[in-house]
């Protein structure tokens, strides 16, 4: 028994962290070096932006069990939020603005938090969409959010921390290359940690959680909180390193259903999942698109496209669900497995 | 009832005719044997669980009526009866599941008009579940290792940093669980998916969250149920072996007589929400209510066989 509670650290962590490690590298070495300016603006970005909010529904709603339609939201509160803090606090560095956004975000989340209290399933999905129809009503409906601009579109402002300026598509790529690997680490140690446990127990059988003594509320109310404090950061990202303006459309409901998707098609209750998820996400419409024009022409302009992606995106979807309801995250499981046995087969013959 | 023929024996014989003094002692004779725990046992300090006057209905039906049962410390108590006579209903109630119409239960010297769930784990009370109820996205030494959330102390943010409090309880938690894995055979599967287990093991590892949580009192729904007779038997081991190594008391259901009968020390049978009988297993297998009730059996089957 006590073989148990050393091997599983021994024997596994290694690998897991060579991976990582391995990732981090090309990411922070690798790509700067090869990437073009397309890649950084049109793939990477948005990519690390919408894994990131990915991580943040994967934990409310894959490890914690509570359906969330309001995630854009939380995003749009992140954003203005850090906008506004940046704005209207004198000398707040960048950094701050964002850590109090996400506690923005976090307090509109608990608050909308408090119907899982009595709902559950369907019903608190629907009773999320509360948030995201309010949210985006008050951000439009009260101009002060966006300082009274006239089009109601807002420069976000540079990307500056301890007097560096992260510029340029390479350097708002580092700028949140370092924020998600961060909250990503952070995540990553949660879900790992008594309290992630406690997600999925509350999950997988509440009233199993409540008598052996999981304080039922307060998690569901900290998957909330946690949940949106790194969507609220999320939100800061797509505005400030991605989009470079803030503004309330961009965090409609379909970015909701995106990230819902993002989620599912990556794998519930994977942190890894949501970053297969995103990158199919972003890189998809993209690879459609030129596919598209290679194979018909000018008959495939942007209507076809955008008519084309929701009919694939939706049947993927559907499959998905049907044959691997645990996601990407599980076919890769399964990939690296046969690998691993290939490989062993290899050397002993 | 001692009380009152030590009240009347100490008036002499002369008062009351022989054949009403041998009624009485007849009657305090016939109560000490039962043991049947009337109010006056509800205060008795041995016990360290008490249900007094439990009624408990739903809607028109009453699946509980005027329930007094007391649980010795120590002792392993088996509710047996029908399908619907109300067994699964006690252990909710005691476990705060559903709340009483009216009664009250004594937790370890406390009264409870309903038993506060969430606290349950800390008056030291842990139970399993009629369907399985194991976190199935959990491997079975975490689902073990939840079984001591109960004490946790250290906040989330400690949890994430890797606070010495976080790790201390981690480490120990981790240590429990895997030691009461080991305890019941369970260690080979440590690292496996619950919910991907054989329906026997995921049944033992119920049984392992909730030891680990080192309850004064362990409530057991049909540990045993859909078992093939090996498992059983094994699990009966487990059961004893958990009250012999931890002196918990256990209160269990279930439908097998031939397991209930070598396993408790007493047993209390219900039929139709009404307590019909209390005792040691051989006084209730002879009681003819009780065969009449629940067993069913002919009555000249005085040995037992197949009851």
């Amino acid at each position: 028994m006590s073989a148990i509670a050393s091997d599983l650290p021994h024997s596994h962590f290694p690998a897991r962290w060579a991976v990582t490690l391995a990732l981090l590298a090309i990411a922070y070495v690798g790509v700067p070096l090869l990437g073009s300016s397309y890649l950084f603006e049109a793939i990477l970005l948005p990519f690390l932006a919408l894994s990131l909010a990915g991580v943040g529904l994967n934990i409310l709603t894959g490890y914690a069990g509570q359906v969330s339609l309001g995630s854009a939201a939380f995003m749009a509160v992140g954003a203005f939020a850090a906008y506004n803090f940046n704005l209207r606090v004198d000398g707040l560095p960048l950094i701050a603005s964002i850590v109090l956004a996400g506690f923005a975000a976090a307090a509109i989340g608990l608050v909308f938090g408090l119907p899982s209290l009595r709902l559950k399933g369907f019903y608190l999905a629907v009773s999320t969409l509360a948030a995201q129809f309010f949210v985006q009503w008050a951000l439009t409906k009260f101009s002060w959010f966006s300082n009274d601009s006239a089009s109601g579109v807002i420069d976000a402002p540079a990307l500056s921390v301890a007097g560096f300026v992260f510029e340029g598509p390479v350097g708002r790529y580092y700028f949140a290359l370092n924020v998600v690997a961060a909250l990503t680490f952070l995540s990553y140690r949660l879900v790992n940690s008594q309290t992630g446990r406690n997600f999925i127990a509350v999950r997988d059988n509440e009233t199993a959680a409540r008598i052996i003594g999981v304080q039922v509320l307060k998690t569901k109310l900290l998957a909330f909180a946690v949940s949106s404090f790194i969507m609220g950061i999320a939100g800061v990202l797509w505005a400030f390193a991605y989009l470079r303006t803030v503004e309330p459309a961009g965090f409609n409901l379909d970015r909701s259903f995106q990230i819902l998707f993002i989620v599912i098609i990556g794998g519930l209750a994977s942190i890894r999942g949501a970053f297969f998820g995103a990158a199919l996400i972003v890189v998809f419409p993209l690879l459609l698109s030129r596919l598209g024009s290679f194979l018909l022409g000018d008959v495939f302009d942007s209507g076809v496209l955008d008519m084309t992606q929701r009919i694939v995106l939706g049947v993927l979807i559907i499959l998905f669900l049907i044959l691997e309801p645990d996601g990407l995250v599980a076919l890769w499981h399964r990939v690296r497995k046969r690998i691993g046995t290939a490989l062993r087969r290899s050397r002993s013959q | 009832m001692h009380a009152m023929t030590f009240a009347f024996g100490g008036l002499g014989s002369a008062p009351f005719p022989p054949d009403v003094q041998e009624h009485l002692v007849g009657l305090d004779r016939s109560s000490r044997a039962d043991e049947t725990p009337s109010s006056d046992a509800a205060t008795n300090e041995n016990s360290v669980l008490d249900l007094v006057g439990v009624r408990l209905s739903f809607g028109g039906v009453v699946a509980l009526s005027d329930i007094d049962l007391s649980v010795g410390r120590g002792e392993i108590l088996a509710i047996i009866g029908p399908n619907g006579a109300g067994k699964s209903s006690i252990i909710n109630v005691i476990s705060g599941v559903y709340r009483p119409d009216r009664g009250r239960v004594r937790l370890s010297g406390r009264d409870h008009t309903q038993v506060p769930t969430q606290a349950l784990a800390r008056h030291g009370v842990a139970r399993t579940f009629q369907n399985l109820a194991l976190f199935r996205g959990l491997s079975v030494l975490d689902n073990v290792v939840a079984g001591r959330a109960y004490r946790t102390r250290s906040s989330f943010i400690g949890q994430i940093a890797g606070s010495g409090q976080a790790r201390a309880e981690q480490v120990d938690a981790r240590d429990r669980a895997a030691r009461v894995l080991g305890f019941l055979h369970l260690s080979h599967v440590g690292d496996r998916l619950a919910g991907t287990l054989p329906y026997g093991l995921q049944k033992r590892v119920e049984l392992a969250r909730a030891l680990v949580a080192e309850p004064k009192i362990l409530l057991l729904d049909e540990p045993m149920a859909g078992m093939t007779a090996t498992e059983k038997n094994e699990m009966a081991d487990f059961v004893r072996a958990a009250r012999d190594t931890l002196g918990t008391t256990v209160v269990l259901i279930e439908h097998d007589i031939g397991v209930v009968m070598g396993l408790s020390d007493r047993v209390v049978v219900l039929d139709y929400g009404r307590k019909i009988a209390d005792g040691t297993p051989d006084e209730v297998q002879a009681n003819q209510r009780v065969i009449d009730a629940y067993l069913g059996v002919a009555p000249e089957n005085d040995d037992g066989e197949g009851i």
